[in-house]
């Protein structure tokens, strides 16, 4: 692993001007760049690793409401969605052989390709983000939606709060809503009717609008680093032997793929 | 696998580039994997497996994010460092998510369902 | 290579380079400073600005003990304002202070050095990692003003999504910090695999090195986790999204497991740095090798790892399952292994050494004593019968002061006393010195062994008020802490003084055999005039000091006295 051994298969003749002062050759400038967007990668996995935390804790406590609640999502933009993204990442895959080849023209039209599939991908995405809105399925607060059968009803009062004495009151205004919700002894957990609609079907779009707008965000950076790539490209920057950036932004727009496999089946397929 | 690649990239009259050039044949077996794959997880979705659906759709989705890591990421022919860079983080989610599991699934009966004072009546 | 060439790295007398070209004076004028890609500049920067947080913070600190002089209302501040006052300085200290601290300061400055590399792998992006510090620690300030935080920095919902005050500005604060605190790691991480010259292989790295390694692993692997925590704490108080409000059917036991997944892992991102100082240290000062390497430096990864599987040792009073605690517990029994690990093979190095009393051992033996009881005690709490009991109190302060500020805190201490020469070039009054670190000890047993007291009889923490049985206490624990304060000013003025009037140092003023001592002081621009010779870094017997030179040359072979 020391510095300066020479994977095959890799740099020969690469251009050396564009190496920094502190890296021997263009081949260690190049994997370290490959490492840092790895570890980079590594980050965003884990980033995502909350959303799916979150997504397996309720799902795995409230199954009924991801069962009745996925229901409003629409199967096949999903999946077509995938398929866009997927040819994406086979156009973002072709374009880097392209660099790596030193096809220019083939390199700024493949990117191009990538771009538009990319915002194809966020058109759909809002159709049903809009869908959505105008239900008024969204998350916690926003929910809205009139799901036939309303659930029986639960205690809404809160036990008194009380009053504090003399000057340990708090001065900050109290919130318009305390902290409230665990249970409380002699209270039993109240099952689902099987005419109705579950409880808490807000959570399930709670958890929809994280995942998918973290993912929309991600999205959105990547078609930013794309386009500028597309103009790099266009000015001649890259050639076989410096692409760094085309390979880094391809493996982040990869990366952005990979999760949209796993939000795909777990938000719209589930069963 | 590097000996057929450094051939196609030779082939293409290149023999300078930084990286491993992946041969187009196997990017575009790979592209019509992954959309037979997802028509798949589609079509399986629609067949009662019980307790087993879920199982199914995260099998595919592995397989389908395995094969892009290895070809379109480039892992199958980089330095096995990356490789370990990215598992490792998998690792971690997977600790993350099944202690998280683990216990919110031990008090999650002491929950109220639907107790929920601040929703919008 | 001669005695003195290798001692001055070709600088001539004395290895000393003020009057000449180094990385001080390579460039002129602010921009230059504010624009640098260099290293050191970046390292050094970030220490003016960790310390300005640090200052911040004391402050905040010396209010908050001045308050609990006394048990009722205070004319100083009020409740609320106390509530403030101690989450700010809790959030100042660990998210500005403690986490960027040894590694984004003295790492940046001497990781390259050590390593024999020009510069850290990417040079822009530590920079922009400063700046994204800098931009983190201006949303928290601008907070500060605007309503400033009181739910404590561990920012628990529900109580954090209902507080009326400005919880969104401090938590984007937080979540820009710890980008840069992600950068930084993999900034590191990517240095120490690609840009190691020749000869350096991993186990001839210094330990400070793989402290760092192992620092970064946890900043790359635990810090996103926080990034999602603090979105989904903003998307709550702003969306009203309900993932951890129990009134739209969320979980806010999941807040917890969240926030703690990073924030266990990060109390080792403060702690496994000052392991690395102190393990430098200890072998230059003992004027011994240090003792079981391979042992110190596996047991930073084994470090690093483990604190991944013990986060829910804060949450064993928080509503988490008996089976949940039963593990957690266990594993935190499992951490303190190899961190007595450590402290052993630093004992051994020091036994039958020749120990120099100098300012920088004077911290390494502090932080040996007080890291010691901070993590013996860290085991009192682990025991989860016990944890009831002590939870909350003010045994869980002293706790994490004694790990935090006894262990971070000193040995960040002696390693700036210990790089100082190096990094500007000139010697503090070593008699002042030892006066501060002195003070420091004397002023910080005061202020947090009384706490340990007091929060076995069940004194409850973050409390504006107390029973009067507690009095005499809060008493002895802020005249405490008046003396720290008073440690501190001694130690800011003869360093100022330093950088003013003090002795010009010589390149290698302690007898450390890592590299960044076969640089001049301060270094050029490039690290070195030449590449420097990779050797085992703890080979400080061939050091001696050397009158002609004013600091330590390497013998050659022949002078090497039989059996030293
Ligand atoms: C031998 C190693 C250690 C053990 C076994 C240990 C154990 C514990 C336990 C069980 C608690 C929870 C106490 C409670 O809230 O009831 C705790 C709290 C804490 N520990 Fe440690 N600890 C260790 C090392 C460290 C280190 C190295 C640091 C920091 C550098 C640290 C910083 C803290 C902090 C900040 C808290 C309090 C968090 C809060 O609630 O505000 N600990 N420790
Ligand atoms: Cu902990």
């Amino acid at each position: 692993m020391a510095a300066g051994t020479t994977g095959e298969g890799t740099v020969a003749g690469a251009r050396t001007h564009r190496v920094a002062h502190h890296f021997d050759n263009a081949e260690q400038q190049f994997e370290s760049g490959k490492l840092g967007m790895w570890i980079f990668l590594a980050t965003e996995i884990l980033l995502f690793g909350g959303l799916f935390c979150a997504y397996a804790v309720y799902r795995s406590n409230h199954p009924e409401v991801f069962i009745y609640a996925h229901r409003f999502l629409d199967k096949t933009l999903g999946a077509i969605n995938t398929a866009v993204l997927i040819c994406s990442s086979f156009t973002m895959a072709l374009a880097v052989r392209a660099a790596q080849l030193g096809r220019r023209r083939q390199l700024v039209g493949l990117l191009g390709a990538t771009v538009a599939l990319a915002a194809c991908f966020l058109g759909i995405k809002g159709l049903e983000y809009e869908k959505k809105w105008k239900e008024g399925l969204l998350w916690g607060a926003h929910f809205h939606a009139k799901l036939a059968p309303a659930p029986p009803a639960l205690p809404q009062t809160l036990p008194p709060v009380p009053a504090a004495a003399g000057e340990e009151r708090s001065l900050i205004p109290p919130a318009a809503i305390g902290p409230a919700g665990l249970a409380r002894p002699g209270q039993p957990a109240v099952a689902e009717g099987p005419e109705g609609p579950p409880h808490d079907v807000q959570v399930f779009f709670a958890v929809y609008f994280l995942m998918t707008g973290l993912h929309g965000v991600h999205v959105i950076i990547g078609m930013a680093l794309l386009s500028w790539m597309m103009v790099r490209a266009g000015r001649g920057e890259f050639s076989p032997g410096y692409l760094t950036p085309v390979d880094l932004t391809g493996l982040y727009w990869h990366l952005v793929d990979l999760i949209w496999i796993f939000l795909f089946p777990l938000l719209y397929l589930i069963r | 696998m590097r000996e057929t690649a450094h051939a196609e990239a030779a082939a293409a009259g290149q023999t300078a580039a930084v990286g491993h050039v992946v041969p187009l044949r196997v990017l575009v077996a790979v592209w019509g994997t992954l959309l037979a794959l997802t028509g798949l997880t589609v079509a399986a979705a629609g067949v009662d497996l019980g307790s087993y659906n879920l199982g199914v759709a995260m099998l595919i989705a592995t397989a389908k994010a395995t094969l892009v890591l290895l070809f379109f990421m480039h892992l199958r022919y980089d330095r096995p460092i990356l490789a370990i860079v990215f598992v490792t983080a998998l690792l971690f989610v997977a600790l993350f998510v099944s202690i998280a599991l683990l216990d919110s699934n031990a008090y999650a009966h002491q929950l109220i369902p639907g107790y929920g004072p601040a929703l919008p009546k | 290579m001669t005695g003195i060439e290798s001692a001055t790295g070709g600088f001539g007398s004395g290895g000393n380079a003020l009057g000449r070209d180094n990385y001080l004076n390579h460039e002129r004028g602010i921009k230059s400073w504010l624009l640098t890609r260099d290293h050191k500049r970046i390292g050094v920067m970030y220490l003016v600005v960790i310390l300005s947080s640090f200052f911040l913070g004391g402050i905040f600190a010396e209010l908050i003990r001045t308050k609990l002089l006394t048990p009722g209302n205070s004319a100083l501040m009020k409740a609320d304002t106390y509530n403030q006052m101690f989450t700010l300085h809790g959030a100042i200290m660990i998210f500005l202070f403690v986490i960027p601290g040894i590694p984004a300061s003295l790492g940046n400055f001497v990781l390259p050095l050590m390593l024999g590399a020009k510069d850290v792998a990417f040079p822009r992006l530590n920079l922009a990692s400063f700046y994204l510090w800098v931009g983190g620690a201006t949303l928290a300030l601008v907070s500060m003003v605007t309503g400033a935080v009181d739910t404590g920095w561990t920012f628990y919902t529900p109580y954090s999504t209902t507080t009326n005050t400005n919880v969104i500005l401090m938590v984007a604060g937080v979540f820009v910090l710890g980008f840069s605190s992600i950068f930084t790691g993999l900034n590191f991480v990517v240095t120490i695999h690609k840009l190691r010259p020749a000869g350096m292989t991993w186990f001839r790295m210094p330990l400070f090195l793989w402290g760092i390694y192992g620092t970064a692993i946890i900043q790359i692997m635990a810090t996103p986790v926080l990034g999602i925590t603090l979105l989904l704490l903003i998307a709550e108080r702003a969306l009203g999204i309900g993932i951890f409000d129990p009134a739209l059917g969320g979980d806010p036991v999941l807040f917890q497991h969240f926030f703690w997944f990073y924030s266990h892992p990060a109390v080792y991102i403060m702690i496994l740095p000052a392991m690395g100082v102190i393990s430098e240290l200890v072998s230059v000062f003992s004027r011994k090798h240090i003792f079981g390497y391979t042992f110190i430096a596996m047991s930073s990864i084994a470090i690093a790892v483990l604190s991944f599987l013990v986060w829910g040792h804060h949450m064993f009073v928080a509503g988490q399952s008996t089976l949940s605690s039963m593990i957690f517990s266990f594993l935190t029994f499992m951490v303190a292994i190899p961190s007595a690990v450590k402290v052993f093979n630093w004992l051994a190095t020091m036994y039958k050494g020749s120990i120099w009393l100098a300012t920088p051992m004077l911290y390494v033996l502090s932080f040996l004593f007080l890291f010691g009881i901070g993590g013996l005690t860290g085991l009192f709490l682990g025991a989860l019968a016990v944890d009831v009991h002590l939870h909350d109190t003010y045994f869980v302060v002293a706790h994490f002061h004694y790990v935090m500020f006894g262990g971070t805190v000193i040995a960040f201490l002696g390693g700036l006393h210990y790089w100082w020469p190096k990094m500007f070039g000139r010697m503090y009054s070593e008699f002042w010195g030892r006066i501060g670190a002195l003070l420091v000890f004397v002023g910080f047993n005061t202020t947090f062994f009384t706490q340990f007291v007091m929060g076995s009889h069940g004194a409850p923490r973050r409390s504006y008020h107390y029973q009067p049985q507690f009095e005499a206490y809060h008493r002895l624990s802020t005249i405490g802490a008046y003396i720290l304060g008073v440690g501190f000013v001694v130690i800011a003025v003869y360093l100022i003084h330093s950088l003013l009037r003090g002795r010009p140092a010589p390149a290698n003023p302690w007898g450390g055999a890592t590299l960044e001592w076969q640089a001049s002081s301060p270094p050029p621009h490039d690290n070195f005039a030449s590449t420097p010779a990779v050797g085992d870094p703890y080979d400080v017997e061939a050091w001696t000091w050397d009158g002609a030179v004013g600091g330590f040359v390497r013998r050659t072979p022949a002078e090497q006295p039989a059996g030293s």
